[in-house]
């Protein structure tokens, strides 16, 4: 994407240090979600329910968690659009291994193992012929999901063992499920990836000026590659927790998921063009979506006017703050 | 948009949201579709309605994905368990994958039965069928009757135009109706044709049934691509009116090959009688009025639960000059 592009208006980069911003926008769309918190509680009398808020979390945390590595691969100006692609290949292979009779240990290894693969793949093609990851992701996001269709016909694979169910259904603690106790758990993880090692500032420096990075001596596609990889192996065990929590596998799962991950990734406040953003933003914008879509649920919005509501809120929520800078702006010329 | 129609939308969009919750004593029956915006459904909703304004005390939630996918499915189940709903009726787009979230529904207490396209046995208590193999085949030769009569014969040969010969339901359903031809002392049956479920070699098959029995009376198929090709063929060779296409199709591609009088009548389920059928079922089960393996289906009458938990709707539909055109718009 172009060097100059990515001196456009987009909200974070507005103001002075990165951080001061960062923490106004995390702030603000906590303001956003304590609202439509508010908002829902009092339109429906379902909503304040630990239970039905625990069930609530299975609508976004297998997302949420592919979330966190590409919030990282997007900062550093690649995407893949794969992933969902990637999450029914991972549950078809772990499908197929069952139907064998491999116990839970290796159906796990299997779903995680392919996602991998999948993300290295993605990552070989980008850093080794320099082909523009989202041209690369749309070819094998076709790529996987036709391998997919291939292996299984119009078949359904259903013979999982019996202890797998765990993952997707299964509970920690009281109302706390085992998928979201390993998304806060990942979350917490990648925050620290990202904002308190190497690893994390070279990913900004890449983001923000790759041949800068590269003569300054951080190997950009190695890094790179790993990102990849990591978004590959997220998707693995988002694929491993889905399948779990279906109990079977068909071509189409996961179908039309990549879109929404990238909408959780923007509308926490990641440029889209790299070079900034922060981990607490895509977990806050995970929770908005959540919500909102749970909320709207309850209140028995039909599909269709939920999709116009949550383009508009996604629309408006990442506008306002740049209006508000706009008129900030004309107000001090004026004076 | 100017501030004026910008602040209606947000009103409208604000009564949706904030439209005040109905009775609490009224029976609560969510009937979730494959995806909103299809035809097919929006009529199944209808029938609901009509259900529910016999019952009374009903209220009906229609609700379902934009898209079909079991992920969308699965969300939107999960609000309706959320908001305790008294009995959930749907048309799953994954029969297994959705059987996990319906278990969790039955362990609340919530009343969960499928229509249309079925969830597998474990996910609900009752499984309600468009028809059954014997109403269908017995269906097929009543149409091949009329056609007959139609065309002016008092008896005549007519053929069946099927799909692969591999195809379990055509077999079936041409299994059935051989059963009841002896009934139908008029029809005699000359020949079966193959044409795959592709409109080519249908057309081409059908070209061939025309060419090979030059007293051929009627063309019966029970396949909705099938039944297209056979018609466009009798059209095609200026045989309309000499020769009827009949079987089981959609009134929206029927509707000109009725108007061109090439076909008389013919049948496939009623989407608003499955809406109307799946909402008394699930009422008779959230009210345990029903009796033993059997529930009612309101003016459709008893239906009889087979031991897979499953229950025919009826005979299939039949469709004709009178009615096509309404149900073309809907399907």
């Amino acid at each position: 994407m172009e060097q100059t592009m990515n001196q456009a208006t987009t909200p974070n980069q507005l103001g002075a240090s990165w951080k001061g911003i960062a923490f106004r926008w995390e702030t603000f769309l906590l303001a956003v979600f304590a609202f439509v918190f508010v908002m829902f509680a009092m339109a429906s009398p379902y909503f304040l329910s630990v239970w039905n808020l625990s069930d609530a979390t299975f609508n976004f945390t297998e997302r949420a968690l592919i979330a966190l590595p590409m919030a990282m691969l997007i900062i550093c100006r690649e995407i893949d659009l794969s992933v969902a692609s990637t999450m029914a290949l991972a549950s078809v292979a772990m499908g197929m291994i069952a139907e064998l009779g491999a116990g839970v240990p290796a159906v796990v290894v299997i779903g995680l193992f392919v996602g991998l693969l999948c993300g290295l793949f993605n990552g070989f093609i980008v850093t080794t012929f320099g082909i523009p990851s989202i041209v690369v992701t749309i070819g094998t996001m076709s790529l996987f999901r036709g391998i997919t269709n291939g292996l299984m016909g119009n078949e359904v694979l259903n013979s999982y063992p019996a202890g797998f169910s765990y993952f997707g259904q299964g509970y920690v603690h009281w109302v706390f499920s085992f998928q979201f106790v390993l998304f806060l758990g990942a979350a917490l993880l990648f925050y620290v990836l990202l904002h308190h090692t190497n690893f994390g500032r070279r990913t900004y420096a890449i983001g923000a000026n790759p041949v800068a990075a590269e003569y300054s001596g951080i190997r950009v596609n190695r890094h790179k590659m790993i990102l990849f990889a990591a978004v590959g192996l997220m998707a693995g065990l988002a694929s491993v927790l889905l399948t779990s929590r279906l109990g079977s596998t068909r071509p189409a799962i996961a179908f039309g998921w990549e879109l929404s991950i990238v909408t959780m990734v923007v509308l926490g406040g990641v440029n889209i063009l790299g070079g900034s953003g922060s981990i607490i933003g895509v977990v806050i914008a995970a929770f908005l979506m959540g919500i909102v879509t749970f909320g709207l649920g309850l209140l028995n919005v039909p599909g269709v006017v939920m999709t116009i509501i949550i383009g508009a809120m996604l629309i408006t929520v990442i506008s306002l703050p740049i209006i508000a800078q706009r008129l900030k702006a004309m107000r001090s010329k004026r004076l | 948009m100017n501030l004026k129609t910008l602040l209606a939308a947000t009103a409208a969009v604000a009564t949706l949201v904030f439209s005040p919750l109905s009775h609490a004593e009224d029976v609560r029956i969510a009937l979730v579709v494959k995806s909103l915006g299809n035809g097919f459904f929006e009529a199944a909703h209808e029938g609901a309605q009509e259900a529910a304004a016999e019952l009374g005390d009903v209220e009906v939630i229609y609700t379902g994905p934009t898209t079909t996918t079991a992920e969308g499915q699965i969300e939107v189940i999960t609000s309706l368990i959320a908001q305790n709903v008294d009995a959930i009726a749907v048309s799953a787009n994954d029969a297994n994958a959705l059987v996990p979230i319906l278990q969790r529904a039955r362990s609340r207490g919530i009343t969960v039965i499928s229509w249309d396209s079925g969830v597998a046995a474990a996910g609900r208590e009752v499984h309600l069928n468009p028809s059954s193999n014997a109403l269908i085949g017995e269906m097929n030769i009543r149409l091949a009757a009329d056609a007959l009569e139609q065309a002016g014969a008092s008896e005549g040969q007519f053929a069946i135009m099927s799909a692969t010969p591999t195809s379990t339901n055509q077999n079936i359903w041409i299994e059935e109706m051989r059963k009841v031809l002896p009934d139908y002392p008029q029809l005699e049956l000359v020949d079966v044709a193959y044409g795959d479920d592709l409109a080519d070699k249908s057309y081409r098959e059908a070209l061939a049934l025309l060419s090979n029995h030059s007293d051929l009376k009627v063309i019966v198929a029970p396949t909705t691509v099938g039944f297209l090709a056979a018609a466009q063929a009798v059209r095609d060779e200026g045989r309309v009116g000499e020769v009827y296409v009949t079987g089981l199709g959609l009134p929206s591609e029927m509707a000109g090959h009725v108007d061109a009088g090439v076909v008389h009548n013919f049948a496939i389920w009623n989407p608003i009688d499955l809406g109307y059928a799946a909402t008394h079922i699930a009422y008779d089960l959230v009210k345990d009025t029903n009796g033993n393996g059997t529930v009612s289906m309101g003016r459709l009458g008893e239906g009889t639960l087979d031991d897979n938990g499953e229950v025919a709707m009826s005979e299939p539909f039949i469709y004709d000059a009178s009615n096509v055109h309404q149900f073309a718009e809907i399907f």
